[in-house]
């Protein structure tokens, strides 16, 4: 009749709950799912559903310039942020697993302390610190703070990998010769090598997403697709942004997918 | 005798080599593993605690460079300020007490079905939480704006005559903000839900307790790490929020991260944009603080005693 973890109560007799929960869960998904059926209307006006069907928002998403430039900008930045944060991330997990480390609870909190400081401020702050140094408007400034926005994630996915792994494994391989990093690389990396991908996925989907800070720090030609959709949106509600949204929602379901199914390996 | 003696100054010494060469070397360790971390440590050193500090020590001066306190001065002078803080509030409390109103019954009944059926429903909870911002919050300025579904709905039915005013003002806000804000609630209560030992509830059925009296006396203070958890966390984001009420509030609700952006870019205002800065920061770190201080209480108390 009932699970092992209900109480003894008819499911019946809690009908109610299992509605508002399913209500609550329609309130979740439901408006990105309704984007994407309307992303692919026929008219310049928002219906649901769509009185007709044609690819006409995806043509003017591809066909413009300014989006498709603003979209290589996003997947650059994206991409050099992971590759970046991933390595420095991955570093810092393993020294703060190593316990040898003094004071490293306090370095942990410090390189997940993004997490917690209101991202308005890190925009505002990091404008103004790139205006004295000229990196305002370019792709290293973008990748520097998206990186420092991503290293949280990477470093608790990392660390969460390294609970389940036995440490002495690398020392019995460094005990037969082998150096510290080959021992790293060769015995430690392939039974976490799961949750440093989930954490470079993580990486990718932060930066890819970001909007505060780049709405500070990006512009001119270096200005990401979030920040261009922001700029969009403050205007116009433009049906454009309903098929660009739909890729992304694509993306975050492809990305996440691959993170959940790397879980199942991991565990 | 000599010999033997000589042999043990020579194991002495020995052992203080082997010592220092030990010290020397868990020293060596120490310092690889710091150096291991540096990359990262300098990256925020550079972009978050250099620039914020930086910002803490503009904020003492005013326009003209002198050492004041007139950018704090202005938060209780101006009628605009006192507004912002007033809407930010009256923002975070409402949103905090909405994803508390329905996300408790959503994590209690995740936390009641099989792990088969919550893994799936918990597709529904993540997925919006890795969707950007922006996305979610373009969907609900189509469903709610004046031609948006709802109003063309209702109007094609014949409920109403006029657009309902949804989008660009304070309700727009709410009901865009509980949305993204709601996993923040729903994780930390499940994950705390899902801890609870069942043998307590069916004890406490078993010893003649109704359904909701064993909820309420077994179950819910149970559940209350999780949901003080997740109300800490709705309402320190609330706090900060940018995106959703800029995009949903139309320029109407003028919130804290708001006001700092229009002192910022444009006014060019640094001292008064860092005043709200700093308030705002420590406002967050005060509230975890504090939260971290009554968990700590708690803590002891429900498993201690």
């Amino acid at each position: 009749m009932y699970s092992d973890q209900a109480l003894p109560i008819s499911h019946w007799r809690r009908s109610w709950l299992y509605v508002t929960g399913g209500l609550v869960l329609v309130y979740l998904i439901g408006p990105s799912l309704i984007i994407v059926p309307m992303s692919f209307s026929g008219s310049t006006l928002l219906q649901f559903p769509p009185q007709s069907w044609s690819l006409r928002w995806y043509e003017a998403y591809f066909g413009s310039v300014e989006w498709r430039d603003a979209t290589i900008v996003s997947v650059k930045v994206a991409v050099m942020t992971t590759l970046v944060a991933t390595p420095i991330g991955t570093a810092a997990a393993y020294a703060i697993n190593s316990g040898v480390l003094r004071f490293s609870g306090f370095i942990q909190t410090l390189l997940t302390a993004t997490l917690i400081i209101p991202v308005i401020l890190v925009g505002i702050g990091t404008f103004f610190l790139y205006a004295k140094l000229g990196l305002n408007n370019t792709l290293t400034g973008l990748v520097i703070a998206h990186t420092v926005q991503a290293l949280p994630l990477v470093v608790l996915t990392v660390l969460s990998g390294f609970r389940t792994y036995d440490m002495n494994q690398e020392r019995v391989a460094r005990s037969l010769g082998a150096n510290r990093f080959a021992a790293f690389w060769q015995v430690t990396v392939p039974q976490i090598r799961f949750s440093i991908v989930s954490g470079a996925l993580f990486a990718f989907i932060t930066s890819f997403d970001e909007v505060v800070v780049a709405l500070f720090i990006s512009g001119g030609e270096t200005t990401t697709l979030t920040r261009r959709m922001f700029t969009a949106l403050r205007d116009q509600v433009d049906p454009t942004i309903a098929a660009i949204s739909t890729c992304l929602i694509v993306l975050s379901v492809l990305l996440l997918t691959l993170a959940q199914l790397l879980g199942r390996r991991r565990s | 005798m000599t010999a033997q003696v000589a042999d043990m100054g020579v194991l002495a010494d020995r052992g203080a080599l082997n010592s220092a060469r030990l010290t020397q070397d868990a020293r060596r360790e120490s310092l690889t593993f710091l150096a291991l971390c540096s990359p990262g440590l300098i990256l925020v050193g550079l972009i978050i605690v250099l620039p914020i500090g930086w910002l803490f020590w503009l904020s003492f001066f005013d326009e003209s460079g002198a050492l004041s306190g007139a950018n704090y001065a202005r938060f209780f002078e101006q009628r605009s300020y006192v507004r912002t803080f007033i809407t930010t509030f009256q923002v975070a409390f409402l949103v905090t007490g909405l994803t508390v109103l329905i996300g408790y019954p959503l994590s209690y009944m995740l936390s009641q079905i099989s792990r088969r059926a919550a893994a799936i429903c918990m597709i529904f909870v993540i997925l919006p939480f890795w969707t950007s911002v922006l996305v979610r919050t373009y969907a609900w300025l189509v469903i709610l704006q004046r031609k948006g579904l709802v109003n063309t709905w209702l109007m094609d039915l014949g409920v109403i005559d006029q657009p309902l005013p949804l989008a660009h003002n304070f309700t727009g806000v709410i009901i865009g903000m509980t949305h993204i804000l709601l996993p923040f609630m729903v994780l930390p209560l499940y994950g705390s839900m899902k801890s609870i030992d069942t043998d307590y509830l069916r004890a406490g059925m078993n010893l003649g307790a109704s359904p909701t009296a064993t909820f309420w006396q077994i179950f819910f203070p149970l559940s209350l790490p999780g949901l003080a958890a997740g109300i800490i966390m709705v309402f320190v984001l609330c706090l900060g929020f940018f995106v959703t009420p800029a995009l949903m509030g139309g320029g109407n609700v003028i919130m804290w991260a708001m006001r700092m952006e229009q002192t910022t870019s444009l006014y060019a205002n640094w001292g008064a944009g860092s005043a709200l800065g700093v308030v705002l920061l420590a406002v967050t770190l005060g509230l975890l603080a504090l939260f971290h201080r009554l968990m700590g209480a708690r803590a002891t108390s429900v498993w201690g005693g």
